[in-house]
């Protein structure tokens, strides 16, 4: 599958400043058996975005206009904690998220970002609740994401310097998950099993 | 040179390809699929033309979407009819192993890998799931994973992963009675935070770990994510490898032998070295309970909702302002009393069967209270064997349970077995999110034994009370974090 290779970002910040957002929150469970990927645009954060009575909640961050199709998400610290379910970046890129900016992550959701074209980037709290007030003081102004230059520019700031892992980089710039490069290593896979296989044998035989 | 972890032998034995910057190509030896992330993952398989890479190093089972209602099969609910012909038929395509809805194997895919020895000490294994560190209790570095590398795990057995930092927790000292591995791992979460173990491996030791059964280092394991490690282990011991002797997938005469000369290599090497150590006295833990919507929010069932002044910072102010609305508490209430309308135990946390034992034990001819509904959902199909080979079945019957079939059920709630709108339930699993088990759903976190007590009581109560195992309360601490429990800290 090849993805949409990731250059650079401009558009709303939306500030979505809690901490330990969940996969739960971001999609609930039986969303991802009732649908396909491309179809979970209404039920990215559900449970925050609608009330009882399946009217939009106006205090939801997400539903406000300045801030309806943000490209850029700024949230708290350990954003995308929980389950495995790949289904919360599916959510998050249906309502046009392509980049959150957070102090920490999930460790599963970070990983399922880059296999699907989405930029996680790391900054520490004290920036991103700089860029929340911006954010919240001037919704139309940009803020741009540049990967190219490994720096997130304000509106109106300096840029900032943001660091991630160059095979993570490489994967985002160039549109590429984790099974295209490894496709291209099946021949190392070979070499290791038929080693391996002499070393741990019981793995091999049953 | 310094000793090796536990967790570097068995990494460094699977590395295909250094990729440079500390990640590396591993291989998988075992991959499990469920009726969800495992259909998906069948899915985006088919949708790329790629084809499973060793069949034979998968297995599949329905769990997650499977009704657990007694006599069900996979027409009982349409998500299920949907879903299992859909593992069926790509498992049976690629020649992948299925244990299917009511064959003897079947169960929750965390409790079936090892009963079955599928699960193994130095193995990768991997699913998409992320309480897949559950088998780390056995030695084995697993890890839960997306839908996407799911299919790549299928077309490659390998998988892409950046070396994480190692953390031991060190667990002594002698478990006081009614206080379970459950409750030290509530424990830990409370007091690290759930972004403690972020970026680490943990593997527990200490002797409270040792004098430990498998089945409770699985529990101990299976909630490492909740404090955001993906891996959770322990190092293997004769307690393993006796478990794992003469089960149907483990190793075999001259296998075995070799197998178990490869497993007494991996223990953690004396003088290994960790990026962080944090040690706790596990006799000084109470029965702990869960007060919010994370599983940090945790604290003795003697303590109280925080005040507001206790919190750390502006962030977990709020966080704990929602959390309290959304549970429907006040600062400083005590849970201790609270009252409770439903009742879950099972799920890959406490579905085993020494979690139902002990569960049963503290029943003792009292009755369900009358505004209570209280299920029990065995494991797997094996622990509903051997539960009822021993009578549990009747003793939670006859007190007022519900005793269904196996599955992950209302701990997910994927399969639509939720806890009402606005109710409020002791449950004995892993997440006690925002509308986890049920939009609206108030979930409080606890051990098996402590849901009994809860659900005899038709309240949240310390099972100790119950059962007349009340230790010195004087002696009893908090979850505030002592200084002395995090040192360690290097690099």
């Amino acid at each position: 599958m090849t993805l949409k290779p990731f250059t650079s970002v401009s558009g709303t910040a939306a500030p979505l400043m809690a901490q330990n957002v969940d996969t739960d929150i971001i999609v609930r469970i039986e969303r991802l058996s009732q649908f396909e990927r491309d179809q979970l645009e209404p039920y990215a954060f559900e449970s925050w975005r609608y009330r009882e009575d399946g009217s939009d909640n106006p205090d939801f961050i997400l539903n406000q206009d300045q801030y309806r199709g943000a490209p850029i998400l700024l949230a708290g610290n350990n954003f995308g904690c929980g389950s495995s379910r790949e289904g919360a970046v599916w959510s998050l890129k249906c309502i046009g998220i392509v980049c959150v900016i957070a102090p920490s992550f999930g460790g599963i959701f970070y990983n399922n970002c880059f296999q699907n074209g989405i930029l996680p980037v790391q900054l520490p709290i004290e920036v991103i609740e700089l860029f929340a007030e911006i954010a919240h003081a001037q919704p139309d102004a940009p803020f741009t994401v540049d990967l190219e230059r490994n720096q997130v520019i304000p509106p109106n700031g300096a840029p900032v310097p943001f660091e991630l892992d160059e095979l993570r980089r490489q994967g985002l710039l160039q549109g590429l998950d984790d099974i295209q490069l490894t496709l291209q290593r099946t021949a190392e896979i070979s070499a290791f099993q038929k080693a391996d296989i002499t070393r741990r044998p019981w793995i091999y035989n049953r | 040179m310094a000793g090796k972890t536990l967790f570097d032998k068995v990494w460094d034995v699977h590395v295909i390809s250094d990729l440079g910057n500390d990640y590396a190509l591993l291989h998988v030896d075992r991959n499990l699929l469920h009726d969800l992330s495992g259909v998906s993952g069948l899915k985006l398989l088919a949708e790329r033309k790629l084809s499973v890479r060793n069949p034979e190093m998968n297995f599949a089972v329905p769990d997650h979407a499977v009704s657990t209602a007694p006599g069900r099969t996979e027409e009982t609910l349409p998500i299920s009819a949907k879903l299992i012909p859909q593992l069926r038929e790509g498992t049976s395509r690629h020649g992948i192993r299925l244990f299917d809805i009511n064959d003897p194997e079947q169960g929750i895919v965390h409790v079936i890998g090892p009963e079955l020895g599928i699960t193994m000490p130095g193995i990768i294994l991997t699913c998409g799931d992320s309480h897949t560190s559950t088998h780390g209790g056995l030695g084995a570095l697993a890890f839960g994973i997306g839908s996407t590398e799911v299919v790549h795990v299928l077309a490659t057995q390998s998988i892409v992963q950046k070396r994480p930092k190692r953390m031991r927790v060190m667990f002594d000292g002698t478990l006081p009675l009614g206080v379970t591995p459950k409750d030290m791992i509530l424990h830990l979460i409370a007091t690290l935070g759930t972004a403690g173990g972020d970026g680490h491996a943990v593997e527990y030791a200490g002797s409270a770990i040792r004098s430990m059964p498998i089945e409770g280092r699985l529990t101990i394991c299976n909630m490492s994510i909740e404090m955001g490690a993906k891996v959770g282990m322990v190092s293997p011991d004769d307690v393993a490898y006796e478990f794992l002797a003469g089960r149907p997938y483990a190793p075999k005469g001259e296998m075995w032998d070799l197998a178990l000369a490869h497993w007494q290599s991996l223990p953690t090497d004396n003088d290994a070295r960790f990026d962080r150590e944090v040690s706790i006295d596990v006799s000084r833990i109470e029965p702990q309970i869960t007060w919010g919507t994370s599983p940090e929010h945790t604290i003795p069932v003697s303590g109280a909702v925080p005040a507001p002044s206790a919190a750390s910072d502006s962030s977990q102010r709020l966080a704990w302002e929602r959390a309290r609305d959304y549970m429907g508490l006040q600062p400083n209430q005590p849970l201790d009393g609270l009252k409770i309308d439903h009742v879950f135990i099972g799920s890959c946390t406490n579905g085993r069967l020494s979690d139902l034992r002990a569960a049963a034990k503290v029943i003792a001819g009292r009755k369900v209270s009358d505004s209570v509904t209280a299920w029990v959902v065995p494991g797997s199909q094996q622990v509903m064997r051997d539960a009822r080979a021993e009578g549990l079945d009747k003793v939670f019957a006859s007190a007022g349970f519900e005793w269904r079939e196996p599955g992950c059920s209302t701990c997910v709630a994927a399969n639509g077995e939720i806890v009402r709108p606005g109710q409020r339930a002791i449950s004995t699993t892993n997440r006690n999110f925002v509308g986890r088990q049920g939009p609206r759903a108030r979930t409080h976190l606890a051990s098996p034994e402590m849901a009994v007590a809860a659900a005899i009581a038709g309240c949240i109560t310390d099972v100790r009370k119950m059962t007349g195992n009340i230790a010195d309360m004087g002696q009893m601490t908090g979850n505030s974090i002592a200084p002395d429990e995090t040192g360690g800290v290097s690099k």
